[in-house]
């Protein structure tokens, strides 16, 4: 990001200035709010930026001064430039970026709910992080306390917009689903069977995530990382380490970083075979959805072995992991996959003998590759419509440097190809795992404890089997945090879903939405 | 089609024969920790690495009141790492299900030493709900068909989870731990179920939709929470968003602990409740 930084100080002569030494991470730049809008204007078109994520943080106690975080990365460079821009209390506004940038638009709208910030120029303003019916409240805030009790409900929870034509209803479906599925509100406008569009009202799930990571002591929040997301643990775990040993310089052993890449990988094994498996259920072919199942229960079985739990929970420790592995674990490891890939192998057979199969996925839930860049759609979904991210090669982290591997990219962009990416990205998994294991050798697991410094701010990216995960904190005092920035893949990928559904039948809904598999809880935290 | 019929016979049946046999468990399974009270010389260290507040202290100048809930444990088995005198083991008991909420707790009064050491164990209190956990999963599999005439149904309420517990709940259904083998099934409406089983914490936007639906479930019926988020609010606890375990929100008939709890305890609560529900029946119509 060093080039970036000099063009950017040749643009902008005297309105950025450098916050710290620049490491090979990350890249921090101050710059006045009222140029944010022209700064990432020129970042996005002329250096070919990626806008990352949008966030803020209250200073006001410290600093009496709100902050807004822009964040960039450029394909090829693994470092990250972080935009921090001021904002002062009396005057709690920024200029909104979501007309030029769509992928923003719940992001801003988060910072306008939790913070008490106004994104001046948002072209749809409305709540979307707190629901309608909530008082005007900012929980974000450093002077909202964790558990002040509200007041009951007032009001309408979320108006929608009106469905209007002759034939054209609205077909309600949630917050509780059929499935055993997370609570979400989805409002269909159908005109006989296909869609018309579709509107969300998430964060169903919020649970104060963000607001109590800056209550818990840092050894205590690791767990509450490996809750945002049940099916991500081990991601969302090892993205926090990550932060909190960046933040201060915690060298991780290289054996802890072996183990940490074979997890994160088995991990995607077990979600990835999951889905397929689910993918199959929602067009009728449930005897391949057993045969995943059962796929699926091997490899949590496995996790078993190596973390003593199923999902890969309290594994992942702040400077490593919390036990090395016997030879026997690693035999097993080693044995199970080889009885895996076979098996899979023939289960992605079985898929595709079918042309039936075959033909309700085509073409089904199209999401343009345009509309997917336009929208910052990340991961699975991303790279099933041309846009090619993965933070384990683009910002390589654990042992991903040491491994080679491929990253899928298909422009199909329907059902079908978000299975096949899903198929593709197991391939891979397994033989990093494979070229992982030779790695395993005797030596330290976990760097001794220390101490954590206050006031470092460090990001930690981890390519969780959804997509790109984030974790970003600033250390405070007495080993806990002054925030925790969160962010889940799901939160990008949401309008995906939106945009992919229209003119499917509404039957098809269940299975374009299996192929997103988003997280609930991780959007909503 | 003759790909899979081959495939099928291949592979065989898979079903796990459990409650009858217990489950091949990995001996590195975390389980429930378990704590020789009369040895436990120092419960500090414990009660300061629990990330949930499961093992709490409360201290007057000579004496100590350890509260043990297993309700909010999360199994990480931080407590027994730390246990430098063996006091604290963990097991790989999965079969913790309770028809009520003390039955997961236990506390132990202790007098102290002058440098804040336990010197001896006063009293304990504990709920009477311990019973032998395998017998009584078998004959409550014997009852689903007795009394339920081969089936039950279920509707599974996310009341604000992280997706964990749904994970689990899921692979009740694959062909490992298939739960239809019971004549238990999943239902997409809750006027179609006996039972709810409900994940927490229940959130402040999830609260009347858990209500709705309870409201819903035709009598008789009974609720499961499940996992330690359902039981205790787990490590969301209680805060502006959240309003803790189930029972906050509706009445809860059996608890499951776990982070997530494994299938084949989810199981066990699901039997256990199958019981709750047989007296229920009984109640309404005594022949």
């Amino acid at each position: 990001m060093l080039p970036v930084w000099e063009a950017l100080r040749e643009k902008f002569p005297g309105r950025v200035r450098p916050l710290e030494a620049p490491s090979e991470l990350q890249l921090c730049i101050r710059l006045d709010n009222a140029d944010a809008r022209e700064v990432v204007h020129y970042l996005r078109t002329q250096q070919e930026a990626r806008l990352v994520s949008v966030f803020a943080e209250d200073r006001v106690a410290a600093e009496n001064v709100f902050y807004n975080y822009y964040l960039f990365e450029r394909r090829g460079d693994p470092c990250y430039l972080i935009l921090q821009a001021p904002i002062p209390p009396d005057q709690p506004r920024f200029p909104s970026l979501a007309a030029e940038l769509p992928a923003v638009n719940w992001q801003e709208r988060e910072i306008q709910d939790w913070f008490g910030l106004e994104a001046l120029g948002h072209p749809n303003p409305r709540r979307v992080a707190l629901h309608d019916n909530w008082p005007d409240v900012h929980p974000l805030r450093k002077d909202f306390p964790l558990d002040q009790v509200l007041p009951p409900f007032e009001g309408q929870r979320h108006a929608y917009r009106p469905t209007l034509g002759e034939g054209v209803f609205q077909v309600p479906v949630g917050p509780v689903h059929a499935g055993t599925i997370e609570p979400g509100h989805f409002n269909f406008a159908v005109a006989g069977e296909p869609i018309l569009y579709l509107q969300l009202r998430m964060f169903y799930t919020h649970k104060g995530t963000e607001k109590l990571f800056e209550h818990l002591p840092i050894h205590r929040a690791v767990f509450l990382a490996e809750s945002i997301s049940g099916d991500s643990s081990f991601s969302h775990g090892t993205a926090f380490c990550q932060a909190i040993e960046r933040a201060a310089e915690i060298e991780v052993p290289f054996l802890a970083q072996i183990m940490r890449t074979i997890l994160l990988e088995l991990e995607r094994i077990y979600n990835h075979v999951a889905d397929i498996g689910a993918i199959a259920t929602d067009v009728g072919f449930v005897v391949a959805n057993a045969h995943a199942g059962r796929l699926r229960e091997m490899v949590v079985q496995l996790n078993e072995e190596l973390a003593g739990n199923r999902l890969l929970r309290g594994f992942v420790c702040v400077g490593g992991v919390r036990r090395y592995w016997l030879p026997r674990q690693v035999e097993t490891l080693a044995k199970t996959l080889n009885v895996f890939g076979r098996e899979f192998q023939e289960l992605v057979a079985i898929i595709k003998t079918f042309d039936s199969t075959r033909y309700w996925l085509d073409g089904t839930g199209f999401l343009h590759p345009d509309k997917a860049r336009a929208l910052g759609i990340v991961g699975v979904s991303g790279r099933a419509s041309g846009v090619d991210l993965d933070v384990r090669r683009d910002h390589p982290y654990a042992a991903y440097d040491c491994v080679q591997f491929q990253v899928p990219v298909y422009d199909g962009g329907d059902v079908w190809h978000r299975t096949q990416v899903r198929i593709d990205e197991v391939r891979q998994s397994f033989a990093i795992i494979g070229a992982a294991i030779p790695h395993l050798f005797d030596g330290p697991h976990r760097a001794p404890a220390q101490h954590v410094p206050p006031g470092r701010c460090a990001l930690s990216a981890v390519e969780g089997w959804r997509g790109e995960i984030l974790h970003w904190v600033r250390t405070g005092r007495g080993n806990c945090l002054e925030r925790c920035k969160i962010k889940d893949p799901s939160i990008n990928n949401w309008p995906a879903l939106v945009e992919a559904v229209q003119g499917n039948i509404i039957a098809d809904f269940p299975v374009i939405n299996k192929s997103f598999n988003l997280s609930y809880s991780g959007t909503d935290r | 089609m003759f790909k899979i019929l081959q495939k099928t016979l291949q592979t065989g049946i898979v079903t796990a024969p459990y409650p009858e046999v217990a489950p091949p468990l990995s001996e590195h399974f975390r389980g429930r920790p378990a704590f020789d009270l009369e040895k436990w010389r120092d419960a500090r260290p414990a009660a300061e690495v629990c990330p949930t507040g499961a093992i709490a202290l409360s201290d007057s100048y000579d004496s100590r009141q350890v509260t043990i809930d297993y309700g909010r444990c999360v199994f990480c088995g931080q407590c027994a790492e730390v246990s430098i005198d063996g006091a604290v083991q963990v097991t790989r008991e999965f079969e913790l299900a309770a028809l009520d909420r003390r039955d997961l707790i236990i506390t132990a009064e202790y007098a102290l030493h002058s440098d804040g050491t336990q010197r001896q164990l006063t009293a304990v209190h504990t709920g009477d709900g311990a019973g032998a956990a395998g017998e009584l999963g078998r004959k409550l599999a014997e009852d689903v068909h007795r009394i339920l005439g081969r089936s039950l149904a279920i509707r599974e309420v996310d009341a604000g989870s992280c997706n964990g517990c749904e994970l689990e709940i899921i692979a009740l259904n694959n062909p490992v731990h298939d739960i239809e083998r019971f004549g238990i099934h999943f239902v997409a409406s809750p006027r179609h179920a006996d039972m709810l089983l409900v994940t927490g914490p229940v959130t402040r936007n999830m609260e009347l939709a858990l209500r709705k639906t309870y409201d819903a479930a035709p009598e008789p019926k009974v609720v499961v929470a499940a996992g330690a988020c359902g039981i205790s609010g787990g490590i969301f606890g209680t805060n502006y968003a959240t309003r803790g375990g189930v029972d906050q929100t509706i009445p809860v008939d059996v608890f499951i602990p776990g982070c997530p709890p494994r299938p084949e305890a989810l199981l066990y609560g699901i039997l256990l409740a199958v019981g709750r529900l047989g007296q229920r029946m009984r109640s309404r119509w005594p022949n």
